[in-house]
């Protein structure tokens, strides 16, 4: 320590209420969180390699055996990447649920939690810089599947609504890792806990395969599935094949069932993780 | 009365089974140190945790600065600094962008957060190593770091759980002049510790942690007193001799003697300093019993743990766990000394 004499500093102050402040606590928490991002670029690089993966095995590998009703051989191409988008964006939950489980074992949280800021900005700012990364994420992902041919054919302005569908749809899914992360009790069991259940998740949907070649019990579930939502308002934004015609309602109001999904788990799943963050103890 | 900064009545906190807290009282006047002393499991941690807002408690009521713990938690953060067990500082930001972040989460502007981070940078002797992750730091510089950070603004309370755990000698110290500085210029300050001589250092008052309660409360020499005066220690050359030894100290012990045969050594407890320990010298010398060491002792706060709380403090079980089963043996003849 040096013999300087360490001035007294500013006088504590009161925590800024109201939505403004929130949202700047939320915004210092996001810095924070993408410039970690920046120091470890792993992060970002393996969250890209699984989805340019997928996008290549189901193109090369498993493209050509899968046939999508009303379609010639290039249909599956276009059908698929809807999917893998999709897939893409609900991998946030991992992101999410493994770093503030980091955040609660290293004592960070418990610094947060003593400091004067807005209760929910610690989740706010993790879901946010999660969602910078996942559009980013999007970003490559969308330029791999236009090299490997896929388009999109009904305009730039619906083509965005549909990016848009899905990052809401990843902010969403976000609210439920950060759920997962408070609650498990470290950042491995987080990353598994936050990834396991999207498996099934994603794979019982219209993602990949056509819900028509499912068992009829199962398609009814595929039809429901938040996931199969978005994947489908999609599909009719970008002008790709949808598969058979189906009279199942949330696929005839695809767009407007996906917005309701994605706000009803924001919604609950933000209720849910901030009122855990507020009694958490590492 | 001067107003107590951090005060605490009949705080209550269980974890399933375990009562963690069961009715904890304390008050610490404005401007001083109170040191919380115990052995793991105490419940110091709780305690801090429920002071700056991290837990509720079951029942019980606690103040800090004035403002209601419970009914104002919001209030109270703005009012506290903390730093806790381990270094809560983020890797990979750089020293100066973690004080930046703590800053700006105090509600300060942007431009204040950065310069209060350099000054505290510089002031912890962490100027050098600002731009660097702080990953890449020692544990002391974590350490300080952390620290730093719960010094952005500066807070009227302070709360220091065991801030010098796992720190070398040469940065203990240097943290403790930071500490007795911060003091100095007004601060309340409580701090948690299983260094004994860290309390007796900084603490102006101590409060003895055991199962969930305060069980003594004092200065360290008022604790010190509690527990008796000085004894007498001799560690002779041959075991053979301590019956023979012993019986040449009685004649100036206030008190039954203690021997534990494994270091040789004889305790007793006596009255008159100085002058007692030369007239045993010469009564040993007389009975020509051999000393290897011989020496009068005032108690410890080691003491005054160990006779308070029956057990030794962490430091030295842990000693105790590593060593043979010897040893294990010296320490609970130890307890079963007092």
């Amino acid at each position: 320590m040096t013999a300087t004499t360490l001035t007294t500093g500013a006088a504590p102050r009161q925590i800024r209420g109201g939505v403004v402040g929130m949202l700047r606590d939320s915004w210092v928490v996001a810095k924070r969180n993408l410039r970690r991002m920046t120091r470890i670029p792993e992060i970002v690089v393996f969250g890209l390699m699984q989805p340019v993966m997928f996008v290549l095995l189901f193109t090369y590998v498993m493209g050509g055996a899968i046939a999508v009703p009303g379609g010639d051989s290039n249909a599956y191409k276009q059908y698929l990447m809807a999917g893998i988008f999709a897939q893409t964006v609900t991998f946030a939950v991992a992101g999410a649920s493994a770093g503030i489980a980091e955040d609660m074992t290293k004592g960070l949280v418990d610094r947060f939690r003593s400091l004067p800021m807005a209760r929910s900005s610690v989740l706010v700012g993790r879901t946010i810089a999660d969602l910078v990364q996942t559009a980013f994420t999007v970003l490559v992902l969308a330029i791999v599947a236009f090299i490997v041919g896929w388009r999109f054919n009904n305009g730039f302005l619906k083509a965005l609504g549909a990016f848009a569908l899905l990052l809401l749809l990843g902010y969403a899914f976000s609210w439920i890792g950060a759920l997962i992360g408070l609650s498990v009790r470290s950042p491995e069991a987080a990353t598994s806990a936050g990834l396991i259940w999207l498996f099934p998740l994603t794979f019982v949907s219209n993602a990949f395969v056509p819900v028509s070649s499912m068992p009829g019990w199962l398609q009814a579930v595929a039809y429901w599935n938040p996931f199969s939502a978005t994947v489908q308002a999609c599909r009719e934004l970008f002008g790709n094949p949808t598969g058979a015609p189906t009279n199942s309602w949330p696929m005839e109001h695809a767009v407007w069932v996906s917005i309701g999904w994605s706000l009803l788990i924001m919604a609950v799943f933000s209720y849910l993780s901030v009122r855990k963050y507020r009694s958490a103890t590492a | 009365m001067s107003e107590a900064a951090i005060s605490a009545e009949g705080l209550v906190r269980t974890f399933g089974d375990v009562r963690a807290l069961d009715g904890v009282d304390l008050d610490v006047p404005e401007g001083t140190v109170l040191g919380l002393l115990g052995p793991n499991g105490a419940g110091k941690t709780t305690t801090v945790r429920v002071l700056t807002t991290l837990l509720r408690p079951d029942s019980g009521r606690a103040t800090v600065a004035g403002v209601d713990v419970l009914k104002h938690p919001d209030k109270v953060r703005s009012l506290i600094g903390l730093s806790g067990q381990y270094a809560a500082v983020d890797e990979y930001l750089t020293g100066q962008e973690n004080l930046q972040m703590v800053g700006e989460l105090y509600q300060m502007s942007a431009r204040e957060a950065k310069a209060r981070a350099k000054e505290l940078l510089e002031w912890f002797n962490l100027a050098d190593a600002a731009g660097r992750i702080a990953k890449t730091y020692s544990g002391g510089m974590r350490r300080r770091l952390d620290l730093a950070a719960a010094l952005v603004v500066r807070p009227p309370v302070m709360f220091l759980d065991e801030p010098t755990t796992g720190l070398d000698p040469r940065n203990r110290m240097a943290l403790w002049e930071v500490i007795e500085q911060l003091v100095a210029e007004g601060t309340t300050l409580l701090l948690t510790t299983q260094y004994l001589e860290e309390a007796d250092r900084l603490a102006h008052d101590i409060a003895v942690v055991d199962h969930g309660r305060v069980i003594a409360r004092g200065t360290a020499d008022q604790l010190k007193a509690q527990i008796g005066g000085e004894r007498v220690e001799v560690v002779v050359t041959d075991s053979a001799a301590l019956p023979l030894a012993v019986d040449a100290l009685s004649p100036y012990a206030i008190g039954e003697p203690t021997v534990e045969p494994h270091t040789r050594r004889i305790t007793v407890p006596v009255t008159g300093g100085a002058r007692v320990l030369a007239d045993v010298i010469r009564e040993l010398d007389a009975r020509e019993i051999l000393i290897h060491d011989i020496g009068l002792r005032r108690p410890t706060l080691d003491d005054v743990f160990l006779s308070l709380t029956g057990h030794v403090t962490e430091s030295d079980e842990a000693v105790a766990e590593t060593e043979s089963p010897e040893a294990e043996t010296a320490t609970s003849r130890k307890k079963a000394r007092v």
